[in-house]
Order: C-alpha cells, then sequence, then structure tokens
C-alpha cells in the first residue's frame, strides 16, 4: 500500500488516481505502508505544522528504506534548512534550498528535464522531455542530483538516494510524461 | 528551457461554459469537462476556470468542479470567481486546482494575499486584474469589469507582488472578446515593473496575437473564444510560435 502524506493543501487528487493509494495523516497507516508520496503544494512552515504528528513516522520509515517520493514541496523538505520560513526540513539531505533570484519568481510552467544519472524513475522517458514546474525554492545540484532543469542558473529537478526519490516538478500535472514517472515509482521493487 | 504557455479560459455558470464579449453577452458553449479534455488532448498547457455563477452556491460549484476536473486531466488548472476566505481557497485546491485567483476579495481586502501566499505558497496564488484603458490610465475595475476602483493597474501589481502574489492574470478590458489581438502594451508594461509571471488575457484571434504578446513579455498567454469556436488548432498557434522563434512545448 502507497501512503499519500494528506498535507491539506495538496492536489492529491491525480496522484492517488495513478497511484491507487491511501490519502493520510495517519501514524499507524503511515507505519504500514510499502511506500510514500509526499505531494507538494503549499508553504514549508506550514507543511512542517501539518506533519507534525507523522513526522517522527516519517522519518523512521525513510530511514528503513521505505521507498519515498518527494514531489516539490516533497523534495525541498528532505533538506535540513531553507530560505523559505523558519523551520527547515526533514534533514534526510544535507544542505539548504535556496530562492531564485535575478529573475521572475516563482518559476512557473512547462521546462525541460535534462537526465544526468540513470534513475528508475525515468525509465521510458525521453531526456529533455518537459514537465510542470511551480516553485519559488531549489536545490543546486550536488551529488543526489539525477536530472537538472535551466532556469537562469541549473538547479536539481530530480534527486536520488538509494530509497529516497524527489523531483522538483508536478508529474501529476505533467500528462504522459508524468503518469509514467509515477507509475515508474509505483512499480519500483 | 521554459516554454511560453497557452492558457485556455473557460468562463463556468453552474455545469456550462459560456462566453461573453466585453464581459457581456454570455453565451453557452460546452460542457467544462469535456472541454477541458479537449483541450488536454490538443496541447493545451494550462486552463483557467472563471466561476461567474451569480448565487451564493459558488463556493460549491468551484470545488466540485475541481474535483471532477483534477480527476479527469494531467495539467495543471487555476481556478476562481467569487472566492472570498482562505478555507475556500484551500477546499478548491484539495479537491485538485494547482492554483487559485482571486481578484475583487483581493482588492477590498489586500491582507487575504499575504494569507493565501502564506499558506498556499506564493505559487499557488494568482491575483486577476481587469485593467481598463481610459483618459491615458490603465485602471483596475472590480466585480466582473463592472466599478472602476481608480487603482492603477502597474502600482497594483507592484503591490501583490509585495503581498506575496504568484502570478498575475491581466485581462484588457477593451479587447476582451473582440479577437482583435491582445493589449501589448498593457502586457509590456507589466512585465516590465513586476518579477512574477504575468499571464495576459482578453483578444486573442490568430496565431499572430499569441506572437506579438509573448514579445511584449508575457509568460502564457490566455484565450478563449478562438479554441471555443475551433478558428484555429492549439498546435496550428504553437507550430507557428515555434517557427517565429518562441520556445513551445509541442
Amino acid at each position: 500500500m502507497i501512503s499519500i502524506i494528506d498535507i491539506k493543501t495538496g492536489n492529491v487528487a491525480n496522484i492517488n488516481k495513478i497511484l491507487n493509494g491511501t490519502i493520510t495523516l495517519d501514524p499507524e497507516t503511515i507505519e504500514k505502508s510499502d511506500k510514500i508520496v509526499f505531494p507538494g503544494v503549499g508553504s514549508l512552515d506550514y507543511v512542517n505544522n501539518i506533519i507534525k504528528p507523522v513526522k517522527n513516522i516519517l522519518l523512521k520509515k525513510i530511514n528503513d528504506g521505505t521507498p519515498y517520493l518527494g514531489i516539490c514541496l516533497g523534495l525541498e523538505v528532505l533538506y535540513e534548512k531553507s530560505d523559505e520560513g523558519n523551520t527547515g526540513g526533514l534533514s534526510i539531505f544535507n544542505g539548504r534550498i535556496k530562492r531564485f533570484s535575478g529573475i521572475k519568481t516563482p518559476h512557473m510552467g512547462w521546462n525541460t528535464v535534462a537526465i544526468k544519472r540513470d534513475s528508475p524513475l525515468f525509465n521510458g522517458i525521453k531526456d529533455n522531455s518537459y514537465f510542470y514546474f511551480m516553485h519559488s525554492y531549489y536545490r543546486e545540484i550536488d551529488d543526489n542530483t539525477v536530472a537538472e532543469t535551466e532556469y537562469n542558473i541549473n538547479f536539481s529537478s530530480a534527486v536520488n538516494r538509494s530509497s529516497v526519490y524527489a523531483v522538483q516538478f508536478h508529474p501529476e500535472k505533467s500528462g504522459e510524461n508524468g503518469i509514467k514517472l509515477l507509475k515508474n515509482f509505483r512499480d519500483l521493487l | 528551457m521554459l516554454a511560453k504557455r497557452i492558457i485556455a479560459a473557460l468562463d463556468v455558470i453552474n455545469d456550462s461554459v459560456v462566453k461573453g464579449i466585453n464581459f457581456e453577452n454570455i453565451r453557452t458553449v460546452d460542457n467544462p469537462i469535456e472541454l477541458a479534455k479537449r483541450y488536454e488532448k490538443e496541447g493545451i498547457d494550462e486552463i483557467v476556470f472563471l466561476d461567474i455563477t451569480a448565487t451564493n452556491e459558488k463556493r460549491n460549484i468551484l470545488k466540485e468542479l475541481a474535483r471532477k476536473v483534477a480527476s479527469e486531466i494531467y495539467i495543471p488548472f487555476t481556478a476562481g470567481g467569487g472566492i472570498t476566505s482562505i478555507e475556500a481557497a484551500l477546499d478548491i485546491i484539495k479537491n485538485g486546482a494547482d492554483k487559485i485567483f482571486i481578484n475583487t476579495y483581493g482588492i477590498e481586502n489586500p491582507e487575504i494575499i499575504i494569507k493565501l501566499s502564506d499558506v498556499l505558497g506564493s505559487a499557488n496564488t494568482v491575483i486577476a486584474i481587469d485593467a481598463k484603458y481610459e483618459n491615458n490610465n490603465y485602471y483596475v475595475y472590480s466585480h466582473g469589469g463592472k466599478v472602476n476602483t481608480h487603482k492603477n493597474v502597474i502600482e497594483w501589481a507592484k503591490t501583490v507582488e509585495d503581498y506575496g502574489a504568484g502570478e498575475i492574470l491581466a485581462t484588457s478590458i477593451n479587447y476582451d472578446g473582440t479577437m482583435d489581438g491582445y493589449d501589448n502594451n498593457l502586457i509590456k508594461l507589466l512585465s516590465d515593473k513586476v518579477n512574477i509571471p504575468v499571464i495576459a488575457s482578453g483578444g486573442a484571434g490568430k496565431p499572430e496575437d499569441f506572437l506579438n504578446v509573448f514579445r511584449s513579455g508575457a509568460d502564457g498567454a490566455l484565450a478563449a473564444s478562438i479554441f471555443h469556436y475551433k478558428k484555429y488548432g492549439i498546435m496550428e498557434i504553437k507550430n507557428y510560435l515555434k517557427e517565429n522563434d518562441i520556445n513551445v512545448r509541442l
């Protein structure tokens, strides 16, 4: 069973239609799940507050190797620190989430994703396919970067380390390519 | 590279899509879900739903519409029209909309823009501005284009940016429904003065209109009649733009 974290502002309808999971904030349900999706609409402080009751179980599951897919905010929340808000993230990955500067912000719309490293998430998806982005904050290129996107600078549009996956774009809003990516996550062993 | 967006606008009353000219003369054209699906298939980049129902049932209409649309299409959509609380905005987002927009309520209660962007995030908070050019000035109109607020459009746009708006949807009342082209001057002024994406609305009638408005700085171009009445195909417009060095998603 796939748990989709119910962050209250999260646009989860499409995600769940593809993954056929459970939208939940219940610690026991999350504990029992085989995979976790952290969807992404909202601001970091607000979402940190919402997930408080399940933060520890979330950390435990991620550290135990339960496959995790973060979407947008679900990527940002993996890191230690952020330019957004005061509460930081889950510190699964080191480093800081930065805000775009010197260019129209938010970065909004369809942009190309350059695949830099083999990842099961991108199985059957062509290099430089378009995905939909809607964000003001980004993670720079680091050791976990799987795919990059250019918007003034090159940033991480997908990251992965062991069973932790995250994308900055919204696969649930990116047509066929996005559906494919979500199914790739669903089908991970 | 970030693509310029072609956005379809669907004005909705209860369960039907309607389209007026210069904000009046409303005609029913289609079922919103079916139309949204058709546009997605034809390559639209995004859809905006505007609820123009004039009853107390407004809140539920957008919520229900968001739920139905989200379960049928896999591209982003924005919903708005009559949102007057954070709760109503959250309800619509929770039911599957990617962004909400507000207009009149934001003019009357600017602090809601700060609250919305705090809760939803800036990227999900769109401010719609209805602009009318008269007496050598662009004025902000409220209440569906009926009331002149006497605010200057550029100043208001800068204010909403400061308050955390993530995108401006700028409709020219003068050009809306005419199919004579966008108000390129308005879009150029806005794009030069604000640092958030600007969506141009009002006046699209032919592929050249899209080219001109993108050259004026628009990040997205919204249109209704040109698509509703199948005057030009979405890909026909995108191919034309591509040939003219505008980056679009093909």
